[in-house]
């Protein structure tokens, strides 16, 4: 089972990145060597905020999973149980607003722009 | 995505002014809140009724909550504290009305939030402990002084980056995703869900923001005090 799933996320990662490179060198070097650095871009900004929501669903998960139970064993204390719960929710939130604000860094800022335009032999 | 709309920007660019919005909405949600206050308190009597009421609760139960976590001390700073909850909470949820802007979806004002909570924690430490507060960034061992030092700054750094983006993030976040929203679906109420999910989240980030100093000034206050 296990042999199974690693040999699966093998190969659907390894089309991914065969896609990837198929797709973007065409639209690439018809336009400019700079347009494949936008598209890596943008996929790099979905894929980071895609990776910190599924950590930070996991994290959420087992924090409420415990308040729940704690919750359930004591009824008497469910109100100290749900405030320490939703400070620990907002804390874990905070983990993936910092992906968001990468991720939009990259989208909106794009800080790379002049040094690999310089590098790949354009002027900005 | 096109400019938003805002009143205060508006009535100024009528007198060529142009102040940043940020700056024009925390003027407006302070001048708010100093006229809430002196409404509510111009007759105080012992048996509250009414404005009284309200800020009595709010006020009382913030300071009660604030006790237990910090101490008797912790009085003496509970004016910042309950300040810094009212002020973000009314900024983050302002936002939510058309034509308003949240003065905390802005990096500026929240890095200015941060910064004064760093300061007060360290004038705090330096009252209370003097030169000795500077034991606090040795850990527990003498001998790994020179390594924890770095850590403990890096770490006090970290605080103020943390403080900063967690706020900005979300009202920034919830701000854009109702613009976003609103441009997609508007004409089918989309954003409603959203603004129930965002009034939720406005509070609970000034509640964490404000939860959050307080423990930085009992940390700050605590070592063999």
């Amino acid at each position: 089972m296990k042999k199974a799933l690693v040999i699966g996320f093998t190969m659907l990662v390894s089309m991914l990145f065969a896609s990837l490179a198929m797709a973007a060198e065409p639209a690439g070097g018809a336009a400019s060597g700079l347009g494949s650095f936008f598209s890596y871009a943008v996929l790099a900004a979905g894929i980071a905020i895609g990776i910190a929501a599924f950590g930070t669903g996991l994290g959420q998960g087992l924090a409420v999973k415990s308040s729940v139970e704690g919750i359930a064993r004591n009824p008497e204390a469910s109100g100290k149980i749900t405030v320490t719960m939703l400070i620990g929710l907002a804390m874990i939130e905070s983990l993936a607003i910092y992906a968001l604000v990468v991720a939009l860094i990259i989208l909106y800022a794009y800080p790379m722009t002049k040094p690999i335009a310089a590098a790949l032999g354009f002027k900005i | 995505m096109e400019h938003p709309i805002l009143f205060l920007d508006v009535i100024l660019s009528k007198f060529n002014l142009h102040i940043p919005p940020q700056v024009t909405y925390s003027w407006f949600i302070m001048v708010l809140l100093v006229g809430l206050g002196v409404l509510a308190s111009r007759r105080i009597t012992l048996v509250p009724a009414g404005a009284q009421n309200v800020f009595e609760l709010i006020v009382g139960g913030l300071e009660d909550f604030m006790v237990e976590i910090t101490g008797e001390e912790g009085r003496a700073f509970f004016p910042y504290i309950a300040t810094v909850f009212i002020y973000i909470a009314v900024c983050n949820l302002i936002g939510l009305l058309p034509g308003f802007l949240s003065p905390t979806s802005n990096i500026n004002t929240t890095l200015s939030l941060a910064l004064c909570t760093f300061v007060y924690t360290h004038y705090l430490g330096i009252k209370y402990h003097g030169v000795k507060y500077i034991k606090h960034f040795l850990g527990p061992i003498p001998a790994l002084a020179p390594l924890f030092f770095p850590i403990e700054v890096i770490g006090h750094f970290a605080r103020v980056l943390s403080l900063t983006l967690r706020l900005f993030g979300n009202i920034m976040g919830e701000d854009l995703v109702l613009a976003i929203l609103l441009f997609l679906a508007g004409t089918f109420l989309a954003p409603l869900p959203m603004m129930f999910l965002a009034v939720f989240t406005s509070v609970v980030q000034a509640f964490v923001f404000t939860l959050l100093s307080m423990m930085y000034f009992a940390g700050s206050m605590e070592h063999a005090h």
